[in-house]
């Protein structure tokens, strides 16, 4: 766990948003991520993201789940406990195909939902930093990740310049940590030493 | 909007290779019909009749199901089928041809007393067959006639009305209040092409013209079955005149992301159609009664075991595999392929639907076959190249236009 410097910048408007981060990724920095309310389409490609490998985790999840049925069936129907059933073969693929489809679908769904979690770092008694509380309601909050040698104010007025209507820096922790949000603290926030 | 190339000019090559496949497959469905369809052996008369009627029977339906997929979209208000929407119409103006060529094929065998095709024609087996008596009802020369009559009169004339609603939006720009009636009409006219296309593919019609050639057999599943075959050939037959226009530099508001979209009808329907094809194959596997597994006896252990299991590689496993990655479904050479090979697929899934029950003892997959079908690709190509050089390839004030030329997946 790494605590990390930031420079937040919100936008009230989508228009405003997308020259915005083009403008800040040519300029050379490196944007940690950018909160919507809602999902915006082309943010993606404007933020240089790389497709996702999600569906490919999925498939290999749905292929161990076909695996899974046809080798379980194969040799509790075959080996272990061979059974005579309306006269068919002892390897009857037509009756399993059913349960090898439903295991495919059942890993693949839950292995997917999962990986989804942890790709976004979702999970229950976990907590992530929220950068702006109105990134949930009304503005677009980008986030740019800064180095040894980001200049802050420069940035600052720098975003300003491009229509953003609220800066500020932020040091904050950049990945997930166990706790609740009704009950811990933020862990970068000071305490407050009121001298005795 | 201006500089968009709206008109398509049928190109010379075109014609020669649509009047040379005509050519070609008159030559072989004339030969045909001549030797064999009316030669005094019966055998050889049900081998001709029955290449025919797959033939036509595949070819109404996959343009059929063009109008179909219209429909279905303008049901759901999709915005993004607008910018290729003239070629889904352009194909479903030969429902009238095709259909025509099918109720005489079909008429020619009822009339002619074809009874080695439609056995329930043979008035003195019905007489002495419980199981065809209580069929009567429904299979009999009169009902047949007058449902295919109405089904192909339907057909063609809803989808008239559709296409006519359409060419409104080629006139001029529509304010709020008459784009608002233009979708409200076409809402009602597509709502009564889907209800009747339910009525005929997805229930009477394939029992008819198909099924009935078992006349002791059924399947509940044989309709669903037969329209998403149909339908998922159709798509790809949109997919290749889309692709075809995009080469030739027309349609340039149709962009990969509306090829994703046909893209996925085609995989998702290619699975559909296993799911349907498994659930019809593993019932009556599974049942195990003599009069239901008649039907797949000949063809999961006799002669037409290569066809039958080369059809569910072609139709279901090339699909999977092959359509399962969004970058394919993106790509137009493999799209194009992928295309080609669903409708080849399913010519073959009609073919043995009809063909494996008619000749159960030797695959007849010959010359004939190929010919007639040159026939119907020449048609399809010639007629559908003129219907689309008709109008103009984009209704450029449909009120939804903005939406598809936007579209992203």
């Amino acid at each position: 766990m790494a605590k990390k410097k930031f420079v937040v910048g919100c936008f009230d408007d989508e228009a405003v948003l997308f020259p915005a981060v083009k403008k800040v990724r040519t300029a050379g920095y490196k944007i940690h991520d950018v909160y919507t309310p809602f999902a915006v389409h082309g943010l993606d490609h404007a933020m240089g993201l790389r497709e996702t490998s999600l569906h490919t985790a999925g498939f290999i999840y749905g292929i161990t789940g076909t695996t899974t049925a046809v080798s379980a069936i194969s040799w509790i129907f075959t080996k272990d406990w061979p059974l005579n059933i309306g006269g068919k073969p002892h390897f009857a693929l037509p009756a399993w195909i059913p349960i090898m489809f439903e295991l495919t679908v059942l890993f693949a769904a839950v292995g997917m939902v999962l990986t989804f979690c942890y790709l976004c770092q979702l999970a229950p008694f976990v907590k992530k930093h929220h950068f702006h509380a109105r990134a949930t309601d009304d503005l677009f909050v980008m986030v740019i990740e800064c180095t040894d040698k980001t200049n802050t104010d420069d940035l600052q007025a720098f975003l300003s310049s491009n229509g953003a209507l609220e800066t500020k820096v932020e040091v904050a922790e950049d990945g997930w940590w166990l706790g609740r949000y009704d009950k811990d603290e933020m862990p970068f926030e000071e305490k407050q030493i009121v001298a005795a | 909007m201006a500089s968009l190339r709206t008109q398509f000019e049928v190109p010379g090559k075109m014609k020669t290779w649509s009047y040379a496949l005509i050519g070609l497959g008159l030559a072989a469905l004339l030969y045909g019909m001549f030797t064999k369809g009316f030669s005094s052996d019966e055998h050889e008369q049900v081998h001709f009749w029955g290449t025919l009627m797959y033939n036509t029977i595949f070819w109404t339906l996959i343009c059929n199901a063009s109008m179909f997929f219209i429909s279905v979209t303008t049901l759901a208000q999709a915005g993004f089928t607008q910018t290729f929407r003239r070629i889904p119409e352009a194909i479903s103006t030969l429902v009238p041809i095709f259909g025509a060529i099918t109720f005489a094929v079909l008429l020619y065998i009822v009339f002619g007393h074809k009874h080695h095709i439609y056995h329930w024609l043979d008035t003195e087996a019905v007489a002495a067959d419980p199981i065809l008596k209580g069929k009567a009802g429904f299979l009999n020369p009169t009902f047949f006639v007058i449902w295919t009559t109405l089904t192909i009169a339907l057909w063609s004339f809803l989808g008239w009305r559709i296409r006519k609603l359409n060419d409104e939006a080629d006139a001029g720009p529509m304010d709020r209040e008459t784009s608002e009636k233009f979708i409200h009409r076409g809402t009602v006219r597509t709502a009564m092409f889907t209800v009747w296309f339910g009525l005929t593919v997805g229930s009477t019609v394939p029992w008819l013209w198909m099924m009935s050639i078992d006349a002791h057999w059924y399947s509940t599943m044989y309709s669903w079955y037969t329209f998403v075959s149909s339908f998922v050939a159709g798509m790809s037959l949109i997919a290749l005149w889309v692709i075809y226009l995009k080469n030739k530099g027309y349609l340039e508001l149709t962009s990969q992301e509306h090829l994703h979209d046909i893209g996925k009808f085609m995989f998702a329907f290619s699975i559909f159609w296993t799911y349907l094809w498994f659930s019809q194959y593993m019932l009556i596997w599974y049942a195990n009664i003599p009069e239901e597994t008649v039907y797949f006896k000949h063809r999961t252990q006799g002669a037409y075991k290569g066809i039958f299991f080369f059809n569910l590689i072609v139709n279901f496993l090339c699909p999977l595999l092959i359509l399962m990655k969004r970058s394919a479904k993106r790509n137009y050479t493999l799209v194009t392929f992928m295309a080609v090979l669903i409708i080849f697929g399913h010519w073959i899934d009609f073919y043995q639907m009809v063909m494996g029950s008619l000749m159960q003892d030797h695959v007849s997959l010959g010359w004939m076959d190929f010919g007639i079908l040159a026939f119907f690709v020449g048609v399809m190509i010639l007629f559908v190249g003129t219907a689309l050089s008709k109008k103009p390839l984009i209704a450029k004030y449909h009120p939804y236009l903005k939406e598809s030329v936007i579209h992203q997946v």
